[in-house]
């Protein structure tokens, strides 16, 4: 129907639009992957002397470094921020959900409750929620109004931890965890399928274990001095703050996916004699799955790159909450350490892209199909 | 089998309502715990500074005092006004650009148009960390850095993937044979677009514009980085927030000031704000 000269229009009216995108994110990206492989700083940028090219310096310094502790810490809390922060909201989503599923009486004005922390700015839900986290007020507090001694856990600025590793010992942490994920794999496959590939995969995985744990283990001990890391408690303040703001975003996508299961399907699995419970366990839940896995991308990435929250909430002093895009911005901006700044950065944008490249790609793939 | 389906419906009354009050209970229970922060934030912040003391946290302001809203607002006013003449401007340019762009994603394709798109998505999921640091630099060099213009140049590109997605997703919707069946009275692109696509785009520019005004009306990141001297409203409720001085009450108030405005749109236009937040999750 189009003809050629319309064509040509359409493609020169989206072609701002690209460029701007190909410049402001492509670009860019690859101006900060240059400049993390510079010392670049504050005082080259005076003098106007060109940065010095270090290759992998930054990196290898970040999760080996004796001076760079905090990004350490900031990707600890992160990967503990992440895995609770996205557990407690597909666990409360679901619940707030399917109690919002049983035909209730003013549904929408739950749903109005549940969802506005959605249209607040983390900033102001960093503000409102350092009050009530004031370990001499606020929630501790809160059983006083009935008459009950104050709770005393000092949220934010707890200086607990649990759970705790030595960094040195991380590489044979995840090695461990590699191979045994990778020796369970290859023997599932070799006793299940009988398959013979399987079979030279698990000796593979036997013989490299053998060989790592025999001789290697000291070697890869990069940090000269032990460094304890774990689950620092004041990010609980953390996630509550966050939870109590992004719940309300896993229950919409839950309640729209809900609203997508027919009636006629529950009535046929209650003819069948399930239970209510029986109708979502069988029924329900099975079929929301890949709302749980769009909902753990779309959480994972924004954890992953949190970062008004804990400015508001830490004031880049509070270490015990401190997030790799803390780390950036006091890196780039108050130390002027643009080289090691834009390390950090690629990091984080690693991180993300790992969880949602394979995402995009899925998704586009599965419509190419559709259409 | 049959025994326990026999004995089911002369169970099933008591039952039920019990199953009804616990679901009801949950619920108010759910809600109370939701709204705890906004009863303290309006409880603080209607307290006299003598008054904002630990021990009587929860209860009811004494005697009701306006102080903290006044100071809030005298210290908030600037940052209001930044963010109004922010949001206004990059919020149109964005919904018309990401309409435009969604009409031709989906009626227009031209070969490679299903790689440039995903590749348009990405740039709504980086940490913008990763492209901080060259922005301030090209800001700089450009003589946009430290300014409104400069923040709404940022606004509009890094919000073109989320407004071009929820416009493709929408115009998908619209069949084919309509804009056919215009082509063959001689519309061409531009009158395909007057006559047909954008007289039935008002729920998509709706839901899109609200998208675009809580998100950059709520952004922190860029307004801290690129425009410190023209500061938001976030950047306004945090500085007042870092500083040990100010009172909770002051900063109570000036939270609720800053929430306002994306409020009161939420209150208003849920049913959009909710299709904006779904279509976040890229399947439309």
């Amino acid at each position: 129907m189009h003809n050629r000269r319309d064509r040509l229009i359409a493609v020169l009216m989206v072609l701002p639009s690209i460029v701007l995108l190909a410049i402001f994110v492509y670009g860019f990206i690859a101006i900060t992957a240059q400049t993390s492989m510079t010392d670049s700083n504050a005082m080259q940028r005076l003098s106007r002397l060109p940065a010095n090219f270090i290759g992998l310096q930054n990196y290898t310094d970040l999760f080996s470094g004796p001076l760079d502790t905090r990004f350490r810490v900031g990707i600890v809390n992160t990967v503990f921020f992440t895995a609770i922060f996205i557990t407690v909201c597909l666990v409360l989503g679901m619940l707030l959900a399917v109690l919002l599923d049983q035909k209730i009486r003013g549904e929408s004005v739950f749903r109005t409750i549940f969802l506005f922390p959605m249209a607040l700015s983390f900033v102001v839900t960093g503000v409102v929620w350092k009050w009530l986290f004031n370990p001499n007020s606020g929630i501790n507090y809160l059983p006083t109004v009935i008459g009950l001694p104050p709770a005393q856990f000092r949220w934010f600025i707890s200086e607990d931890r649990i759970l705790e590793f030595n960094w040195q010992d991380l590489p044979t942490i995840l090695a461990v965890i590699a191979l045994s994920a990778a020796a369970m794999f290859t023997l599932w496959f070799a006793v299940k399928r009988k398959s013979r590939p399987a079979i030279y995969g698990f000796v593979i995985v036997m013989i490299l274990s053998f060989l790592i744990f025999s001789g290697a283990t000291g070697s890869m001990n990069a940090l000269p001095n032990p460094e304890q890391h774990g689950f620092n408690l004041a990010l609980i303040a953390v996630v509550v703050a966050a939870g109590w703001q992004m719940c309300g975003y896993t229950m919409a996508m839950y309640l729209a996916g809900l609203r997508g299961v027919s009636e006629e399907l529950r009535e046929a699995a209650r003819v069948d004699g399930a239970s209510e419970f029986g109708v979502y366990r069988h029924v329900v839940f099975p079929l929301l799955a890949p709302i749980t896995l769009s909902a753990i991308i779309i959480l994972g990435h924004i954890s992953l790159k949190i970062f008004d929250l804990v400015y508001v909430m830490g004031g880049g002093d509070n270490l015990r909450i401190d997030m790799p895009g803390l780390n950036m911005f006091f890196e780039t901006f108050r130390g002027q350490n643009f080289g090691r700044g834009a390390a950090i950065a690629m990091v984080m944008l690693l991180l993300v892209a790992v969880v949602i490249v394979p995402y995009l790609v899925n998704s586009f793939r599965s419509e190419a199909k559709r259409s | 089998m049959t025994a326990t389906a026999a004995s089911v419906p002369a169970r099933r009354p008591t039952n039920r309502l019990w199953s009804r009050i616990l679901v009801y209970a949950l619920l108010v229970f759910f809600s109370v715990l939701f709204l705890l922060p906004v009863y303290m934030v309006i409880v603080t912040s209607f307290k006299g500074t003598a008054e904002v003391n630990i021990s009587t946290m929860w209860q009811f302001p004494q005697a009701l005092s306006f102080d903290a809203w006044r100071t809030a607002y005298e210290r908030l006013a600037p940052g209001l006004t930044n963010s109004f003449l922010l949001v206004v401007p990059a919020t149109v340019i964005s919904a018309v650009l990401g309409s435009l762009n969604g009409y031709v994603l989906s009626k227009w394709k031209f070969p490679g148009a299903n790689i440039i798109f995903p590749l348009m998505l990405f740039g709504m999921f980086i940490p913008y960390q990763a492209i901080l640091i060259p922005l301030v630099q090209f800001m700089s060099s450009v003589g946009l850095f430290n300014s409104l213009p400069g923040l709404i140049l940022v606004h509009v590109v890094y919000g073109l993937p989320i407004t071009t997605l929820i416009f493709r997703n929408y115009y998908a919707e619209v069949p084919d044979e309509l804009l056919e069946a215009a082509a063959i009275d001689g519309a061409g692109f531009f009158g395909l677009y007057m006559k047909i696509v954008l007289p039935i785009s008002l729920p998509g520019f709706v839901v899109v514009i609200i998208w675009q005004f809580t998100q950059i009306w709520n952004e922190f990141l860029f307004a801290v980085t690129v425009a410190q001297n023209t500061p938001m409203v976030t950047v306004a409720l945090q500085n007042l927030s870092g500083s040990q001085i100010v009172q909770w009450n002051v900063q109570m108030a000036a939270a609720f000031l800053a929430a306002v405005p994306t409020l009161i749109v939420y209150v208003l236009l849920g049913r959009y704000f909710i299709r904006g937040l779904l279509a976040g999750s890229v399947k439309g």
